[in-house]
């Protein structure tokens, strides 16, 4: 256990990033590649209703719904340790992207060329709420390959948006993403780094 | 009604577990909160649940509350309550995120980047 030296716990501050984009992506994939154990699944429990979250005092009523959230720990120092979480891919939870989103250091939006309407929702979502986002074009084998100017073209987005290309499964490729978010985030909200 | 959900064991178990209490007596977790155990294991007169004391167990190291829900494969919603009980009787050490993180803070962008070109 970690101890300061007045004897008190001394607790890493916990900073995450949110992995986003359509169903089979590769969201799950990627925070494997660069997690420090497997993908570790959390549940929340909700109504159908979309308010009080976790509140199961009239769950008779109401029909309840558990929301998956896949995630991986990245051990930063002592200081800091980062949460990859891969966001529930059903629109009808957006209340759970809120709670994902509020406090994040960004989001990395996967992208897959067969089906690149799927960013749409998460890009709408992420410019609406300010959050800093990439997006990453996950390169499948036998994917169609498109330069990175027409996806932004396609996604219609702003030039300050970065786009890169990456596979998913590999850990230096997945950490490359994670990377350019971060100098992404630090450019809009901090000051330049290298 | 057609559907009972009374006997669905995804939603009694966690109800069970925390006795029908939804919100935490203390703090205000969130996925990412982290918690460590404070002071030695207490012994069967703290008159706690073993779930209880698996978090306890658990959160020798420093542990969010995602990682506490996972590793006992409960909703977070009951680990939040579990850990208020923990934390009111101090038996943990817990932060919340959103007051640690600046995110105007260069020194965070800076130590995550290395921690993470080191990866």
């Amino acid at each position: 256990m970690v101890f300061d030296r007045s004897d008190r716990p001394r607790l890493p501050t916990a900073i995450k990033i949110l992995i986003a984009g359509g169903f089979g992506a590769g969201k799950t994939t990627l925070v494997g590649a660069v997690s420090e154990t497997r993908p570790l699944r959390t549940e929340e429990v909700l109504t159908d209703r979309g308010v009080g979250v976790d509140d199961l005092s009239s769950v008779e009523a109401k029909r309840t719904t558990t929301v998956a959230m896949d995630f991986g720990r990245i051990t930063l120092g002592d200081e800091y340790v980062l949460y990859l979480f891969g966001t529930p891919g059903q629109e009808r939870f957006w209340f759970v992207w809120d709670e994902l989103a509020e406090g994040s250091l960004g989001a990395v939006i996967l992208a897959d060329t067969r089906r690149l309407a799927d960013c749409f929702p998460s890009v709408d979502y992420f410019e609406r709420r300010g959050t800093p986002f990439v997006v990453a074009v996950n390169c499948f084998d036998g994917a169609p390959t498109f330069e990175v100017d027409e996806v932004r073209l396609a996604l219609q987005l702003d030039p300050s948006v970065p786009i890169i290309l990456c596979d998913a499964r590999r850990r230096h490729s997945s950490r490359e993403v994670l990377i350019t978010l971060v100098k992404h985030s630090a450019r809009l909200r901090a000051e330049p780094v290298g | 009604m057609t559907e009972e959900h009374w006997v669905d064991p995804e939603i009694v178990r966690p109800y069970v577990v925390t006795r029908g209490r939804t919100a935490p007596v203390h703090g205000k977790f969130d996925l990412i909160s982290m918690a460590v155990s404070v002071g030695p294991p207490p012994g069967p007169e703290a008159g706690l649940d073993p779930e209880h004391h698996s978090i306890l167990r658990l959160c020798r190291e420093p542990k969010s509350v995602a990682e506490i829900a996972a590793h006992l494969d409960l909703p977070a919603g009951t680990i939040r309550v579990l850990l208020g009980d923990l934390f009111d009787r101090e038996l943990v050490s817990a932060q919340e995120p959103q007051s640690e993180v600046d995110m105007r803070d260069m020194k965070m962008y800076r130590a995550v980047l290395d921690g993470l070109r080191s990866l």
